[in-house]
Order: structure tokens, then C-alpha cells, then sequence
């Protein structure tokens, strides 16, 4: 399946780019992220993260489907 | 009206304040966040506010929605800021209206609360050496990856 990948701030720097397709063999949103972070050596935890699956908040465990835009979330800190 | 906005403007608090206007309350309270010349004893030069905009209106306009019931109030809005930002610029802008001004203070602190805590948007902070560091991004980025 495909998976469309959007970026945003220090994920967004540390990847070089704010949005790409990938290939992905199927599995969880947190699955695809462990396999991101060891290809692209992010430094951020899980732990201090939180993922959106088209475009609403989603769980680490939530499967994913062809097409679904993920996005990873680092820390926020508006206001 | 949208009860949540981003945008990438300077903020008007006197027009803003304007559409929460209504007939039937009896107070009006609003929360201006300003971009502050310093953070943790280190001086700031200017902001930059980079957001997620789909999440971010589909959430904020959730977090006023659920003001709007849980507080009874007559209207309610939030707009933050996307872009380069100045020192004493406005970053976030909260207006709220209601019948007795208990439900107001409470429903203003309600809703700038769930805004820093929840919703994707990023703060950078830009100092007068040159560099610049996301704001909590940078401590947790000192960590591996859990496996």
C-alpha cells in the first residue's frame, strides 16, 4: 500500500521535505513510524509524539490503509 | 463566523471582540497571548508559528464548540497565529460572551488551555545569536527512539 507522509516542523526540518509517498507492507501507525525513525534517524520518542490519520487524532495501534495521509505530531506548543 | 481560524495576519482584538458581541450577555471576556522578548532567562528575538491548518480547524473548532455547551455561553472564538512573529505581536486571541462573568473567566481559561495542550502548532523561537529551537520539541529530541 502507499501511505501519503506530511511533515511539519522539527520533523518537518529533520526530513527535508513536508510531504512524500512511501511504500508500506501494512501494519500499525506506530509500525510505520519505528521503521521512519530508524531510516531517517529521528530523534523523537514515541512517547513524546502523537499521529493524525487523515487528518483527525489517531492511536499509535490504529491500522493503516492504502491512500491514509499520516501525519506525526512532535510536541506542540502554540500559544 | 468560524468559531476557530488561523491566520497568517496580525490580530485586531477590537474586531475580534466585535463578533462576539450579543444582546443577551452580560460579560465579555477575551485572552491576547503576546510574543514575549524572553524564555527561561534567554532572550527572544521573534516567533515563527508553523501549524497542521486541517487538524488544527477540525480540533479548535471542536475545543470552542465544547466551551459553548459546557459553559452556556452566548458565542464564543479563537484565532492564533501562523507565521513570523514580532515581539508583542498577538499569537492566540480568545473572546467569549455569556450571562454572568464566572462562566466567562472560567470558559476563556478553559479554551486557551485546551488550545496550547492540544492542538498541532508549533512555536520556534528565533534568539538575537542567530539560532533557533522549537519550543518542547528540542529536550525530548536529546532521547532515542523507544523502540
Amino acid at each position: 500500500m502507499t501511505i501519503e507522509l506530511h511533515w511539519f516542523s522539527i520533523l518537518r526540518e529533520q526530513r527535508g521535505k513536508d510531504r512524500e509517498i512511501v511504500e508500506f507492507e501494512g501494519g500499525s501507525a506506530g509500525d510505520l513510524y519505528r521503521r521512519l525513525a530508524i531510516l531517517h534517524a529521528f530523534a523523537l520518542p514515541v512517547p513524546s509524539l502523537r499521529v493524525a490519520v487523515n487528518d483527525a487524532f489517531a492511536e499509535w495501534h490504529t491500522p493503516l490503509s492504502d491512500g491514509d495521509r499520516v501525519v506525526y505530531i512532535a510536541p506542540v506548543g502554540g500559544g | 463566523m468560524d468559531l476557530f481560524s488561523l491566520s497568517d495576519l496580525a490580530l485586531d482584538p477590537c474586531s475580534l471582540s466585535k463578533t462576539v458581541c450579543d444582546r443577551a450577555a452580560g460579560g465579555y471576556v477575551s485572552f491576547e497571548g503576546w510574543v514575549r522578548d524572553h524564555h527561561e532567562n534567554r532572550a527572544v528575538d521573534h516567533l515563527e508559528y508553523e501549524a497542521y491548518p486541517a487538524l488544527c480547524l477540525n480540533a479548535g473548532t471542536g475545543i470552542v464548540q465544547e466551551a459553548i455547551e459546557r459553559y452556556r455561553l452566548r458565542r464564543a472564538r479563537a484565532v492564533h497565529r501562523t507565521g513570523t512573529l514580532a515581539i508583542g505581536e498577538i499569537a492566540v486571541w480568545v473572546g467569549v460572551s455569556t450571562d454572568h462573568r464566572q462562566e466567562a473567566f472560567d470558559a476563556c481559561e478553559w479554551i486557551i488551555d485546551r488550545i496550547k495542550h492540544e492542538l498541532p502548532i508549533w512555536k520556534k523561537e528565533f534568539y538575537p545569536d542567530g539560532t533557533s529551537v522549537w519550543v518542547r520539541c528540542q529536550a525530548c529530541a536529546n532521547h532515542p527512539v523507544a523502540a
